[in-house]
């Protein structure tokens, strides 16, 4: 019997990661720029995209796909009662998204009718900072009644991200929340991080989020 | 919460490098695994109990080389490890400008064969 050591070092994630690229090549050569949007349960992940629809539904042209665990279509819902394509994603109790889901999605999208794409990630702070979709984007929502020790406890979808909101800011006067001991950590983990302090339900600091959005929206135009 | 997906991508990745180099079996699994990702050991290998049965990997021992998170002070440089991913001031300055160097490996490094 012959034993032999073999060299691979190759990343644990690998397969999902080309596959995410395979889906980014999709959405830039179609000039739709894709949004993964992850938050725990009730931080208000379909809240937000109920106001982007509302903002920027008459100015492009968006879509949303679904992620859930359960084959409840309430978000989904939601989505198509304003008036906007939502494909569902049943995960079958997997507590993320993955790009091969988000693939399967991609094909059921007519994405030649799409500027902005939203896909809305199962509500967990965990599992889905493991697994890239192939998004332009990786969005958490960090809400205030949540607390502000989340970057502290979960730091790796803090480091993953490229925006941030803070939601539920009309809380603050009602809920303990150290806006800098949060923000320190946000930093550490990501420094310079662009964050977005917002209520979807007073509508105070939205029209920050939507700039934003139209600015990047613009740019995968005009690199087509 | 995801190392049944994690699991089988290393059966995945062991298998096909075992099986390149016309292995018989692969005894042992050698993976890297930074502390700031999320990935509970035991899940690992509760997974792996079940899902290598009656492939080339079957028997293989998995070993989980763990990397602790590792940080870098703006201020004066030093740098030093997290215990439990505690993000603490630095110990030298006591500055809280630091930021992660390491401990988000999550590579499998090599496998030894019986041929």
């Amino acid at each position: 019997m012959d034993n032999q050591r073999v060299t691979i070092v190759e990343k644990i994630m690998d397969a999902n990661d080309r596959l995410a690229s395979i889906n980014r090549n999709l959405l830039d050569q179609n000039g739709i720029f894709a949004i993964n949007l992850m938050a725990s349960p009730g931080a208000g992940k379909t809240s937000l995209i109920l106001k982007t629809i509302d903002a920027l539904a008459p100015q492009m042209r968006l879509g949303v796909i679904e992620g859930d665990t359960a084959p409840v279509t309430i978000d989904a819902d939601k989505v198509h009662a304003a008036g906007i394509p939502a494909v569902q994603i049943n995960t079958g109790g997997d507590c993320h998204l993955d790009a091969v889901m988000m693939n399967n999605a991609l094909q059921q999208i007519p994405l030649k009718e799409l500027d902005l794409l939203i896909i809305e990630n199962v509500g967990n702070l965990i599992c889905p900072a493991a697994f890239q979709l192939g998004t332009h984007a990786n969005v958490l929502i960090a809400s205030i009644p949540e607390g502000d020790d989340k970057p502290y406890k979960y730091p790796q979808i803090y480091r993953g991200i490229s925006a941030l909101i803070i939601n539920k800011i009309d809380l603050l006067p009602y809920v303990k929340f150290n806006m800098d001991y949060f923000r320190q950590g946000v930093e550490i983990l990501n420094p310079g991080l662009i964050t977005f302090p917002l209520s979807c339900q007073t509508g105070e600091g939205i029209a920050a989020w939507i700039s934003w959005l139209k600015e990047q929206v613009l740019k995968c135009k005009t690199s087509l | 919460m995801h190392e049944l997906a994690v699991t089988e991508n290393i059966l995945e990745i062991a298998s096909r490098h075992a099986t390149q180099v016309h292995a018989k079996r692969v005894t042992d699994i050698y993976l890297v695994i930074g502390n700031l990702s999320s990935i509970v050991d035991d899940s690992v290998q509760f997974y792996w109990d079940i899902i290598s049965e009656n492939t080339i990997c079957s028997g293989a021992q998995l070993h989980f080389q763990r990397i602790p998170a590792q940080m870098a002070c703006q201020e004066c440089g030093h740098t030093f490890g997290l215990e439990d991913n505690h993000l603490t001031p630095c110990p030298q300055c006591n500055s809280m400008n630091i930021r992660v160097i390491a401990g988000e490996e999550f590579y499998l490094d090599s496998i030894e064969i019986e041929k």
